[in-house]
């Protein structure tokens, strides 16, 4: 059984499973049977200021889509921090910490950005024991109307900004963490790296209307006939956040920077993608509220098995995929596939044939007894028929060696890596050198 | 003293009333909302799906589940009513095993097919129980059409012309409409009075006028009908069945499947209905199985189902046997019956073991004995009484394309009519197919 300690950013635990900053993480009862159940840390929920406790709505604070089998697939939620006292959160922190010491524990903060409120509650949470701090700039609902969340980090200046102030009145790691609500993942990481982050952490969830009650015509979930929007997680926004981990990854301004990986991780797999792609660990929140703290068994012993297997240490797995991720210019074009269909394994359901003959490159045949052939000469590899295909791995992508004759251009594969900044399509091409 | 499955000869009240009631609700209990939301999530939307090729009336399939996953399943029953107007029966009678369940991708990926059946069911269901018929008659043409026999075909063929404008006027030689869904079908597969239900249902189209217990032969005849209305439809069923041809067939307790299971379906109460201790069932069909098995749960205590050939030849089908056995029906295969002993009544019944060889069943000359003191006969049904000038082709009504027998203005579909398996689901596709091509016909002129 693979090691699977983690060390991020001096900050051990047992294994690269966190629990993110959300409702699992908001009290001591939570944490404690997270803890039981094998999470190696938690990122604690969000403490405000002291004084009057956020409120909540009292209403539906979740909304959802399914996939089949009313899967859960997305979730958004309109819940703001932590609603319970400041120093009943620091307590409970202080008491977890003291039994669990071997567990991260880090405290999502979100204060005004003001520099007093920075001062006054940073010391309180040096005083509780915990590893860590993240600070909350990625709310994107109800906080960040108030200036605090998301309106934050949708500004780099104010992340750098905030971020100095941690590390001065702090002496312990300080995550930031990033909103996806913005046009380019880099710049707040960029100020994060500037104002001296010792890792961020992403992503937050995103804007979203869930879904419409066609009766009442309110957003929901619905607060008296009327929704605002919600933050977007769960399996659906998985992609949403590992293109963005990999953008900081191989970003050169912030090459080298921990990330904390966050967004639809559901299983050993997703957490071993995100960190291929340069998570240091993983944060997980929607998987626990849907199948309860248990499924961090299943990942503990899924990523152990990957490990063992590919002989592999965890801080080997870490960012091994960035060096793979390019922009599209650089993709190689003379590499030339076909799709192949297993008659064995094919069930007949001519989903590949619908979707190619409707959509694509008609590059499917459907015989009299729904025999399912690909044409080699029409079909572009567009990899359609692989992903409608209900049974894995019944349809796959074959490589043709060089020197193969695609059939569509009647040209033989040639051996050399070729892409767009050379193609003569191309308008503003390089010419190789004569 | 109360009877008992053990109680000797026939007998009625073999079982407690509430272990009657028990076994003849529902085969299969309908799904409610939550169930067809699951069931409906496997279907995978095929292309050109195959459940809708192996549907003899073309149902579209995919779509009526698609419907239903998306939380409209009142439009999932407009489009299964659209292919087949007694898509509520079929969805409990049809053999979904050997028909789109069989064909589902499904079956071939997992061996689980998409439950078909009970969603069309549970579509069906949702719609009629709102009591909306979603079709309008067109614009009144004035013409008129015969339709004789009331069951699928008929009910279907009416149905489809009274949408065209057409007015039909359906005999039955029955006192109530349905054919065999209201006197042939085993109870647990149409509970609650369902086939009476959908008759009043489909009627709601209006232009069908019903005239019961008039038949060809009794008030009305062919060539009658032929000068009276502009076409005539013959769905009237097979009304006779086929002899035994075994010594001692007249003894009593013999009697034929098809009239017990009428029988059956008619009775208000099943606690009177008499059944033998010690049943044999000659055949191998559907009627064999149902008769069979409602006997078991009438309160026999012994059922056999004798059948001349190896249990692959057996027209039933696998799954019907598996029911059949599931509830204590024996099968005795590759035997055939000699002769019913006994004095007066039936006691037992002599068997000769055969042998297969191509087409023709030839006894082995060993014998053997069951005790048997009810035998019922299920052993096919025949056309009685043919109309006089229309050919015919292996016992049944010639028809050629949607349903055209060998005389101008008279069509014919379902059991009586050549060609086609005899099921529900058939007979309802080419009552539809024949008010087609009838109603072109009729248009024409």
């Amino acid at each position: 059984m693979a090691d699977l300690t983690s060390n991020f950013i001096g900050i051990s635990s047992p294994n690269p499973f966190w629990l993110a900053s959300a409702p699992p993480t908001d009290k001591e009862y939570n944490v404690r049977r997270a803890f039981e159940a094998g999470w190696g840390g938690v990122v604690w929920k969000t403490l405000g200021s002291e004084g009057l406790p956020v409120v909540n709505v009292n209403g539906p604070r979740y909304g959802a889509i399914y996939g089949a089998d009313r899967r859960l697939l997305g979730l958004n939620n309109i819940e703001l921090i932590t609603d319970r006292d400041l120093y009943t959160n620091l307590e409970e922190i202080k008491r977890v910490k003291a039994d669990y010491p071997d567990r991260a524990m880090i405290v999502s903060i979100m204060v005004p950005c003001e520099e007093e409120a920075w001062k006054a509650i940073l010391p309180l949470v040096e005083d509780t024991g915990a590893d860590g701090i993240e600070l909350n700039f990625g709310c994107p609902h109800g906080m960040s109307e108030r200036g605090m969340g998301a309106a934050v980090g949708q500004v780099p200046e104010y992340i750098e900004m905030v971020t100095r102030w941690c590390k001065q009145y702090y002496s312990k790691p300080v995550i930031v963490k990033l909103t996806p609500n913005i046009t380019d993942i880099r710049k707040p990481a960029e100020a994060a790296h500037r104002g001296g982050a010792d890792a961020v952490s992403l992503i937050n969830t995103i804007n979203s209307i869930t879904s419409v009650n066609l009766d009442t015509m309110s957003p929901e979930p619905s607060i008296d006939g009327k929704g605002s929007h919600g933050g977007y997680c769960g399996p659906a926004v998985k992609p949403i956040a590992m293109s963005m981990v990999s953008e900081i990854a191989r970003n050169a301004d912030t090459a080298g920077l921990p990330i904390s990986g966050i967004g639809g991780v559901t299983t050993w797999r997703d957490a071993a993608e995100f960190m291929a792609l340069g998570a240091g660990n993983v944060q997980v929140c929607t998987a626990a509220m849907t199948y309860g703290f248990k499924i961090v068994s299943e990942m503990i012993s899924g990523l152990s098995q990957y490990l063992d297997e590919k002989g592999m240490s965890l801080d080997d797995l870490v960012g091994r995929a960035v060096p793979n991720v390019t922009d599209w210019q650089y993709l190689n074009l003379n590499y030339v596939t076909k799709a192949r269909i297993s008659q064995d394994d094919c069930i007949k359901c001519g989903r590949c044939y619908a979707a190619c003959e409707d959509t694509s490159h008609q590059a499917i045949s459907m015989s009299e007894d729904r025999v399912f052939e690909v044409i080699d000469n029409e079909c572009v590899a567009c990899n359609l028929c692989v992903n409608v295909c209900p049974v894995e791995g019944c349809i796959t992508m074959e490589e043709l060696a060089p020197g193969a004759v695609d059939e569509r251009t009647g040209k033989p594969v040639s051996p050399d890596y070729a892409n767009w900044t050379t193609h003569p399509n191309n308008p503003g091409a390089v010419k190789a050198a004569e | 003293m109360t009877n008992s499955p053990f109680t000797p000869g026939i007998a009625p009240a073999r079982l407690p009333a509430e272990d009657l009631a028990q076994n003849f609700t529902d085969l299969h209990a309908p799904l409610d909302g939550h169930e067809a939301l699951v069931a409906a999530d496997r279907c995978y939307f095929c292309h050109d799906a195959p459940c809708i090729t192996a549907c003899p009336t073309d149902i579209d399939i995919p779509l009526f589940i698609r419907q239903i996953a998306t939380a409209t399943p009142e439009a999932a029953a407009e489009t299964i009513f659209d292919q087949n107007i007694l898509g509520g029966m079929c969805a409990r009678v049809c053999p979904t095993e050997t028909l789109c369940e069989e064909a589902c991708v499904r079956e071939a990926a997992e061996g689980k097919p998409v439950e078909i059946g009970r969603l069309q069911r549970f579509a069906t269901d949702t719609l009629m129980s709102k009591g909306v018929h979603p079709f309008t008659r067109g614009a009144a043409t004035g013409k008129r059409v015969a339709v004789v026999g009331a069951g699928p075909a008929g009910l279907a063929c009416a149905h489809r012309l009274a949408m065209k404008g057409h007015n039909v006027v359906i005999f039955d030689a029955r006192p109530k409409p349905g054919g065999l869904n209201e006197y042939g079908i085993a109870s647990y597969k149409s509970v609650d009075n369902f086939a009476q239900a959908e008759v009043d249902w489909l009627l709601k189209i209006g232009g069908i006028e019903m005239q019961y217990e008039t038949a060809l032969g009794n008030g009305v005849s062919v060539d009658g009908l032929r000068s009276d209305y502009d076409a005539v439809f013959l769905g009237m069923g097979l009304g006779g069945v086929n002899a035994l041809r075994a010594e001692g067939e007249d003894r009593d307790g013999v009697s034929d499947a098809v009239e017990f299971i009428a029988d059956l379906r008619q009775a208000d109460d099943l606690g009177a209905l008499p059944v033998g201790r010690n049943i044999v069932v000659i055949g191998g069909g559907m009627t064999a199985i149902d008769a069979a098995v409602q006997s078991k749960l009438l309160g026999a205590e012994n059922v056999t189902v004798l059948y001349r050939r190896g249990r692959n030849a057996m027209p039933a089908s696998a799954y019907e046997q598996d029911l059949a056995a599931s509830k204590g029906v024996r099968f005795i295969f590759n035997a055939m019956p000699l002769e019913v002993l006994g004095n007066g009544a039936a006691t037992a019944l002599r068997c000769e073991y055969t042998r297969v060889e191509g087409r023709s069943v030839q006894g082995t000359g060993e014998t053997f004995d069951i005790p048997a003191d009810q035998v019922l006969k299920a052993i096919g049904q025949t056309l009685d009484g043919a109309p006089d000038g229309l050919k015919l082709h292996g016992g049944k009504i010639a028809v050629s394309g949607a349903g055209r027998t060998s005389v101008d203005g008279i069509w014919a579909g379902g059991d009586c009519a050549s060609g086609g398996e005899d099921l529900t689901v058939t007979a309802v596709a080419e009552g539809r197919d024949a008010a087609e091509d009838i109603h072109m016909q009729i248009s024409k002129a």
